[in-house]
């Protein structure tokens, strides 16, 4: 499968009264056309601004982006308009993501009214009528306003909104998150079955694992701006290496009475992107802590086949 | 042990806006032995926040309204008492867990002070001394006592949620109402919080009503489970009867609805259609339109509650005292 995005020693920092905050800090991945690679880590590990980054909703500090074959690190505002056409997104929250002063058609139809792509008003309505049918919108909230919508039916008007330009790629930013998970699980199945029909790659970007897993081809775990791990799901699940990721595969509560796992308590919590120290960013909060790793970062290495690992100990870890 | 402590029958509360009645609970009947957790759990408006409101006497009137019902609490009504009998309760007795620790704490005072508030309002003693406890408490909880005089903003989401606990329990309630607890928490930091919670229950002695949406979270701290559905207790039962002898169609389904971590399957299995509108709800079974078993009975006559199993209660037509109907 021929890749559709890679990013090199992506940064992201932003200036703050503190510092300089570390959000993403020097990250790299690749994702093939079709898939799905899940980013997973805790709030303020800088996933969102991973995303956001990617597709240029916020300009980068360093690092470069291949989008299609085509260099995309530096374009001016034109050749962004163009590659919005290809790189859309679905946000987090169906409440504030959405215009409440305009209905949901015209929600749907202002991305193709501002790229132009209908000749004329029929069909405007007819591709808009086409896309809510899409994303399972029953067309009686044509003229609905957000505020009388649900959550998953907004989330659904969010999608709808990113598919309607046919792009290639979207990044998806816990679209699921405030939503119930019987509404959850109907809007994951759209998700795929609309991956499956228009191939499209998905950035997927969750704090939820079990979510990160059920849709994910690829998952990369993120720590505090770094990736610290990045495998195929199975393999991630089945044998995480990070200390980070296996603490936080132990963290999860499942809802069965019967597999009581030995649960892996992280001491502390998050600390600060702003200047961060040398090392493992981990480090601090991390029982196999060594002098080294408070020296200098671990490189992402490969330690299986596909399967990416930033820790010093990971091999001699996994050997036991 | 077996008494009971808690003890809410029949309960409905409603809100009264214009000319519509929002049933947001409707004949809740649940009760809370010594030293038990209780997990109610539900999804969005299914009236698990609107019933604990009601123990703690905090329905916002008006809208809303107790319209029936009785909640008994060491053998007395607490639908009966009077504002300042209440206010001698809550906080006391019965204390409750707010689910966003960001708005729970109130911005302009430091958290020594409102952990104080708690203790001088209820205990007898003075000042110097409800600061101690206040410092012991947050010592409790695993912050260390210089904290006392800093400012909620100074916190971080799960120290934030742990000061809320060290308010609750300040005075070593017998019934904590835990809200949502750690939904606004990271994973990690939720393992933090429901550890603490589940310790901090053994060492004081509580009983706990755990109000989640988070079936894992209940399957890790609640001896008793009960699944609310549109105002109503659909299902009741200890942990096995409800994780292994799922019985009610609308919880059978809300299992499946969830990604299993150990299991690898391609598509999940939604509930079809929303929750039901509670300024309209249908006559019959509540569950109904949704329900891949229904018959014709369900739309009409609203299902009694019956023991599947001991212990083990059921609202569903599918079901009759003892088993399968």
């Amino acid at each position: 499968m021929s890749t559709l995005l890679e990013v090199k020693n992506l940064k992201k920092y932003f200036k703050t009264p503190g510092g300089m905050l570390h959000a993403v800090d020097d990250v790299s991945f690749s994702i093939n056309r079709g898939e799905t690679l899940g980013v997973v880590g805790e709030s303020g590990c800088g996933k969102s601004t991973l995303g956001r980054t990617v597709i240029h909703l916020l300009p980068k500090t360093s690092g470069q982006i291949i989008f299609d074959g085509e260099d995309i690190s530096d374009v001016d505002d034109h050749k962004l308009k163009e590659l919005r056409r290809d790189m859309q997104m679905i946000f987090q929250d169906p409440f504030s993501s959405l215009n409440p002063r305009m209905s949901i058609s015209q929600i749907i139809s202002e991305p193709l009214k501002i790229y132009h792509v209908c000749k004329n008003s029929k069909e405007l309505d007819s591709r808009v009528t086409a896309l809510m049918e899409t994303v399972g919108l029953a067309l009686r909230f044509r003229d609905a306003y957000p505020h009388e919508l649900d959550g998953g039916r907004r989330q659904r008007v969010g999608i709808a909104r990113a598919l309607a330009l046919d792009p290639k790629f979207i990044v998806c930013d816990e679209p699921v998150s405030a939503l119930d998970v019987s509404i959850q699980a109907q809007i994951l199945n759209l998700m795929q079955d609309l991956q499956k029909e228009r191939g499209l790659t998905f950035i997927f970007i969750t704090h939820d694992l079990s979510v990160v897993k059920h849709i994910s081809d690829n998952i990369s775990v993120m720590y505090l701006g770094n990736m610290v791990e990045k495998s195929p799901k199975k393999e991630l699940f089945d044998n995480p290496l990070h200390p980070y990721t296996k603490a936080l595969l132990s963290a999860i509560p499942q809802a069965s009475i019967h597999r009581k796992k030995e649960r892996i308590l992280l001491e502390g919590e998050i600390t600060s992107p702003i200047n961060p120290k040398p090392g493992c960013r981990f480090a601090a909060r991390c029982i196999y802590a060594q002098d080294r790793c408070r020296e200098a970062a671990p490189p992402l290495e490969e330690m299986a086949p596909g399967h990416f690992c930033a820790c010093y100990r990971a091999k001699e870890l996994a050997q036991g | 042990m077996s008494d009971k402590l808690l003890e809410i029958k029949n309960l409905s509360i409603h809100y009264f806006a214009d000319k519509t009645v929002f049933k947001a609970v409707n004949g809740v009947n649940l009760s809370l032995e010594r030293g038990q957790t209780v997990g109610l759990v539900g999804e969005t408006g299914a009236g698990k926040t609107t019933t604990a409101l009601g123990v703690m006497g905090l329905i916002p009137s008006p809208p809303g309204k107790v319209v029936s019902g009785e909640i008994l609490f060491e053998g007395k009504d607490l639908l009966k008492m009077s504002a300042s009998e209440m206010r001698k309760v809550r906080g006391k007795k019965i204390s409750m867990i707010f689910q966003d620790p960001m708005t729970a704490l109130n911005p302009v005072l430091t958290v020594g002070d409102q952990i104080t508030e708690v203790i001088k309002l209820h205990e007898k003693c003075s000042s110097l001394e409800a600061a101690a406890k206040a410092k012991e408490m947050l010592e409790m909880v695993g912050i260390p006592a210089e904290r006392f005089s800093e400012y909620p903003h100074q916190f971080s989401g799960g120290m934030k949620q742990r000061v809320v606990i060290s308010i609750a329990l300040a005075c070593r309630p017998e019934v904590i109402i835990a809200d949502e607890p750690t939904t606004a928490l990271d994973v990690t930091i939720q393992a933090q919080v429901l550890e603490l919670m589940t310790k901090l229950k053994k060492e004081i002695q509580t009983s706990m009503i755990l109000i989640t949406h988070d079936l894992g979270v209940v399957a890790e701290i609640c001896d008793k489970v009960a699944i609310m559905y549109a105002g109503e207790i659909i299902e009741f039962g200890d942990l096995e009867a409800i994780y292994d002898n799922t019985a009610h169609p609308y919880t059978i389904r809300l299992f499946g609805a969830i990604p299993d971590l150990e299991k690898d399957v391609d598509r999940l299995e939604p509930i079809m259609g929303l929750m039901p509108d509670p300024s309209n709800l249908a006559p019959g079974c509540r569950f109904c339109p949704r329900c891949a078993n229904r018959m014709p009975i369900c739309e009409t006559t609203p299902p009694p509650e019956v023991e599947v199993t001991p212990g083990h209660m059921v609202k569903c037509h599918l079901y009759k005292e003892g088993g399968l109907a």
